[in-house]
This record gives structure tokens, C-alpha cells and sequence, in this order.
């Protein structure tokens, strides 16, 4: 157990809430650019450097502008349908390490600062899903109070999509959970940086990477799960209501999401701090911190790139996509897991080829022939 | 006539390969594409420091032309006005003042006045004008903070042939002689 301080906790809690915000603005930047560059074109350039104070004109624009309540809409909920969909973003974030940290089951533990709000909690991905699914509810509600059809139907399709993929995206862990034998982000990390670059989960469980990241993608409500949100069918859906500073709480909440998504991929999946040649178990820790960040960033352009290739999904496509596809492989690669852990328990690397192989035999079962079609006559 | 079954060709959908059904190719094939895009030449232009290349037939702000000795072209003969389908150019026509008489000019427009708010800039005023007084430049952005102000009368078109006819971009496209064929004397 980690022993509580108050003066060092308060002082994280402070820098990383600073610092999730500032990067949550900064990531519409960095988001508009990435669009700009594929589509060929500049960006934003006119504020600041390179553009770089777009961010900041914009959050501007957002607590200028008239706050407006809808004369139709439950003014209470109304309120607080943002106020959820960012505090439950920000809670999930306290267990989750984004620095260097040491191995909980080290004697001298207890003392040293760890990068991480709450340092050594023992169910840290638990508390995680629990908390994050909440977000579900800022949505729901804000739809449902703006007392708009079209806000209703956001809020719906989100809440249909969120505990569809909510599935998934705990099945696809439970494979590093058992791998590592912990709930603890710290203990998971550690693990794998034990082992060296081959000691990283992403060899053992690609599978699950890539189930994680498509129900990640489509928790956080990104490009091609956007279905609440659908403009050419539900105007802005859940939020068509919201202006100004209850607007900004929403795209908060939802980078912020992407944020800690992006942590948990690289913690649960790529070695978390480790990294072979620059950082290792005995490193110094500002050099894991910038380890750990330099990976994030890769996760989150990588987001962006999925966001601005490939186009959304239709509403029966998603839930197919999640109940016929990603729940069932997910099932697979926990019995997988299982198996080989029971069975093989020194030959882990058998996960590789299995979890490959799982992949393309079920590309290969849905190999069921196109159903004719019957010529009327 | 309706629709023969002869004519009815029933088309199935093609068979796809393991490769397609994994979907993770063609998602690698299409991040690819985009991210090919991404180190492309930019094709943005930044308009208020590049202007942009207009083709040399670009319809904008019109113009009235002048004659050698600086006078405006127009004879105040309406074939614009008349051929305008926005009916935004308004015209008073006056005799012209007697030292213009000696080289054959009978009218000439006392006011002109184009509403470039009303106008749909489609060049049938140049086309109708006998004596090539009225052309289009290739001047696109114009604004103005009134109404009124986008009135355009006489000597603002006229200003407008100073400042674009010398400018090289638009030049005067008179193929006629020294004078229009609707003010040479009749003789």
C-alpha cells in the first residue's frame, strides 16, 4: 500500500488537471491540422504561430458567447448532463499512471512519488470502466433534458452504442488481466517492462489490442462510431441544444476520454514507460515520462488518423460490428488466454500465432455464401 | 413502355477473399492513401496574400472605357440596360456637350449607375455594347458597407477602367477602329 500525503497528491491532482485541459485544447489544434494535411490543405495559421493559439481563440469563443438555456428544455438536468460528461472523464483519470512508477511489490514502495494521482490501488482498471461508463449518463441525459427529438435520438443510439462496446472493451482486457495476475495499472506495466520489449502484451495479445482499440474508439463516440452525433441524420444529436461553455464541458469530456484511452492502450498493450535502449526498470524517471508521452502521442495521432480515413459506420452495422464480431472474438481470446496459461503456462508466445489465427478464422466463418437473389417473376 | 424481363440484367454482388473479409487490409490500404495525402503539396491558397490566377475571361466588377482623349466611350445607346436580364444598370442619356459633336457623338450617358449588388455578372452588357464601352475586369472582391455605397456611378466606373486597364491584367478588348461603328458619322 502507498502511503497517502496531502501536499504531493494535491499538487498532481493540480498539474494534470492543468495539463488534460491544455492538451484537450490543444488536440482540436492538433486534430484540425491532421484533417487539414490529409485534405491537402494548411490549417488553421491565422492565430498565433502556426495557428498555435487556435485552441486558445476558440475556448475563448466558447466562454464569450451568450449562455442560453432552451425554454423547453429541464433546466436542472440540462446543467448537469455536462457537468457529468466531464467530471466522470477527469475521475477516470485518477488511477491512471502517466509517468514513471515502481514496482508495487517493492519494500521501498511505499515512500516514493509515484507519477499517478492515486498511487497503488489495487482494482485500478475496474475503477476505470466503472467510472468511465458513467460518461454515458452526461450524454443520455443531456439528450433527454433538452427535450429535443433530435437530442433524444442522440442520446439514445449513445447509450445503445456505449453499453454494447462497454462489452468488448472489458472482455479484451481480462486477457492482460490474467496474464498479469493484477487489476493494478502500476503492476501491469511493471510486468512488462520486466521482460524487456518481448515482455509487452501487444506480442501476446494483438487480438485484444485491436479489440480494445475499436471499442475505445467507439466509447469515446470517435469518427467512425460518431452515431450519436450523426449531422446529415440528427442535426449535432445528443448536444444540438448546447452552446457555449456547456458545449466546451462536452468535447472536454470527450478528448479527455481519448486521452485516457490512449494511456490505457499503452499501458494495458505497449509497455507502458518501457522502452528497450531508453527506458528501462532502473531509469531515470523523467526519461519514462517522456518514454510514456512520445507513445500516447503516437496513440492519439493514430486516432486521428482513423478518424479522418475511414467513414462511419450505419446504425445496424455498429451493433453488428460489436455483438456478432467483437464480442464473441473477445470471448475466444479469453479462453485463449486461459488455455495457454493453464496448459502451456512457459510458452506464452503461443498466443501470437493463436490470436492470429483466431482473427482470420473468423474472417473465414463469415464466409457464408451471399444469398442469392430470386429472379420475381 | 414498361420494362421487358429481357431487358432486366441481374447483377450479384462480387465474391470476397479471405484478404477483404478481414477488413484490416483495406483500413492499412486506406491510412495509407491518407496518410500519402498528408506529405502532398498543399493546395491552399492563402487569399489575402495570393491572389489568386484568374483565366483571362473572368467575369467581375465592370468597367466603362474610355476614348483617347479620356472621355467615356459610352453613347448612351440603353443596349445595355436593355440586355440586362438584373436590370441593374440605369442610364440618363444627354446631349453631348458640342466640341464632342465635331467627332460625331450625338449622346453620351449624363448618369450610369450599376447596382454591382443587383448584377449577376453575366457579360451580356458587354456583349450587347456596340462601341465596347462596358467591359467586365477580373476584379472580384469588392465590398462595400452600404448599400448606396455599392451603387456604382459614372465616375466610379470610370475610376475602375483607370485602375485596371493600365494594370495589364484586363485590357481593353476594342477591336473596333478609333471610334465604335455606333458613332462614326453617318455619310
Amino acid at each position: 500500500m502507498h502511503d497517502f500525503q496531502l501536499w504531493p497528491t494535491i499538487l498532481t491532482i493540480v498539474i494534470v488537471f492543468g495539463a488534460i485541459q491544455v492538451l484537450a485544447a490543444f488536440l482540436v489544434y492538433v486534430e484540425r491540422k491532421v484533417c487539414a494535411y490529409m485534405q491537402m490543405r494548411i490549417g488553421p495559421n491565422r492565430v498565433g504561430p502556426a495557428g498555435l493559439l487556435q485552441s486558445v481563440a476558440d475556448g475563448l469563443k466558447f466562454l464569450l458567447k451568450e449562455e442560453s438555456l432552451p425554454g423547453q428544455a429541464d433546466k436542472v438536468i440540462f446543467i448537469l448532463a455536462p457537468c457529468i460528461a466531464l467530471t466522470t472523464a477527469m475521475l477516470s483519470f485518477a488511477v491512471v499512471p502517466f509517468g514513471a512508477t515502481d514496482n508495487p511489490d517493492a519494500a521501498d514502495y511505499a515512500g516514493k512519488y509515484q507519477f499517478m494521482i492515486a498511487p497503488g490501488i489495487d482494482i485500478g482498471i475496474l475503477f476505470i470502466f466503472a467510472v468511465s461508463s458513467l460518461a454515458v449518463y452526461g450524454i443520455i441525459l443531456g439528450g433527454w433534458a433538452s427535450n429535443n427529438k433530435y437530442s433524444l435520438l442522440g442520446g439514445l443510439r449513445s447509450s445503445a452504442q456505449i453499453i454494447s462496446y462497454e462489452i468488448p472493451l472489458g472482455l479484451s482486457i481480462l486477457g492482460v488481466v490474467l496474464m498479469t495476475g493484477s487489476l493494478n495499472l502500476e503492476r501491469i506495466i511493471w510486468r512488462q517492462a520486466e521482460q524487456g520489449i518481448l515482455g509487452w502484451n501487444i506480442w501476446y495479445q494483438p487480438l485484444a489490442f485491436l479489440l480494445f482499440m475499436i471499442s475505445a474508439f467507439a466509447e469515446c463516440n470517435r469518427l467512425p462510431f460518431d452515431l450519436p452525433e450523426t449531422e446529415q441524420e440528427l442535426v449535432g444529436g445528443y448536444h444540438t441544444e448546447y452552446n457555449a461553455f456547456k458545449l466546451l464541458f462536452f468535447f472536454l469530456g470527450e478528448y479527455t476520454h481519448m486521452v485516457t484511452t490512449s494511456f490505457l492502450m499503452v499501458i494495458l498493450f505497449w509497455g507502458g514507460w518501457h522502452f528497450p535502449g531508453i527506458a528501462s526498470t532502473e531509469s531515470f524517471p523523467l526519461l519514462k515520462l517522456i518514454v510514456f508521452a512520445g507513445k500516447v502521442t503516437v496513440m492519439i495521432l493514430f486516432y486521428m488518423f482513423i478518424r479522418w480515413t475511414i467513414p462511419r459506420f450505419r446504425f445496424d452495422q455498429l451493433m453488428g460490428l460489436a455483438w456478432k464480431v467483437l464480442i464473441p472474438l473477445a470471448l475466444v481470446n479469453l479462453v485463449m488466454v486461459m488455455v495457454v496459461k493453464e496448459f502451456w503456462p512457459q510458452q506464452l508466445w503461443l498466443l501470437l500465432p493463436a490470436s492470429v489465427a483466431a482473427l482470420i478464422g473468423a474472417a473465414a466463418l463469415t464466409a457464408a455464401p451471399e444469398p442469392r437473389r430470386a429472379v420475381v417473376r | 413502355m414498361p420494362i421487358q424481363e429481357t431487358d432486366v440484367r441481374w447483377v450479384s454482388r462480387p465474391k470476397m477473399g479471405l484478404a477483404e473479409r478481414l477488413y484490416l487490409p483495406a483500413i492499412v490500404q486506406g491510412l495509407g492513401t491518407t496518410v500519402k495525402h498528408m506529405f502532398r503539396p498543399k493546395v491552399t491558397q492563402q487569399f489575402p496574400e495570393e491572389r489568386p490566377q484568374l483565366p483571362p475571361n473572368y467575369r467581375g466588377v465592370h468597367r466603362l472605357n474610355r476614348d483617347e482623349q479620356g472621355r467615356v466611350k459610352c453613347v448612351a445607346c440603353y443596349m445595355c440596360s436593355t440586355a440586362c436580364p438584373a436590370r441593374c444598370i440605369d442610364i440618363v442619356a444627354a446631349p453631348a456637350p458640342p466640341d464632342w459633336q465635331k467627332d460625331g457623338r450625338e449622346k453620351y450617358p449624363e448618369m450610369f449607375v450599376i447596382d454591382e449588388l443587383r448584377c449577376i455578372y453575366c457579360g451580356m452588357c458587354e456583349q450587347a455594347c456596340p462601341c465596347d464601352a462596358i467591359e467586365l475586369t477580373s476584379l472580384f472582391d469588392l465590398t462595400g458597407l452600404s448599400r448606396e455605397e455599392m451603387m456604382f456611378d459614372k465616375e466610379k466606373l470610370l475610376s475602375v477602367f483607370d485602375q485596371t486597364a493600365s494594370a495589364g491584367k484586363d485590357p481593353i478588348r476594342t477591336r473596333a477602329g478609333k471610334l465604335s461603328c455606333a458613332s462614326e458619322p453617318a455619310n
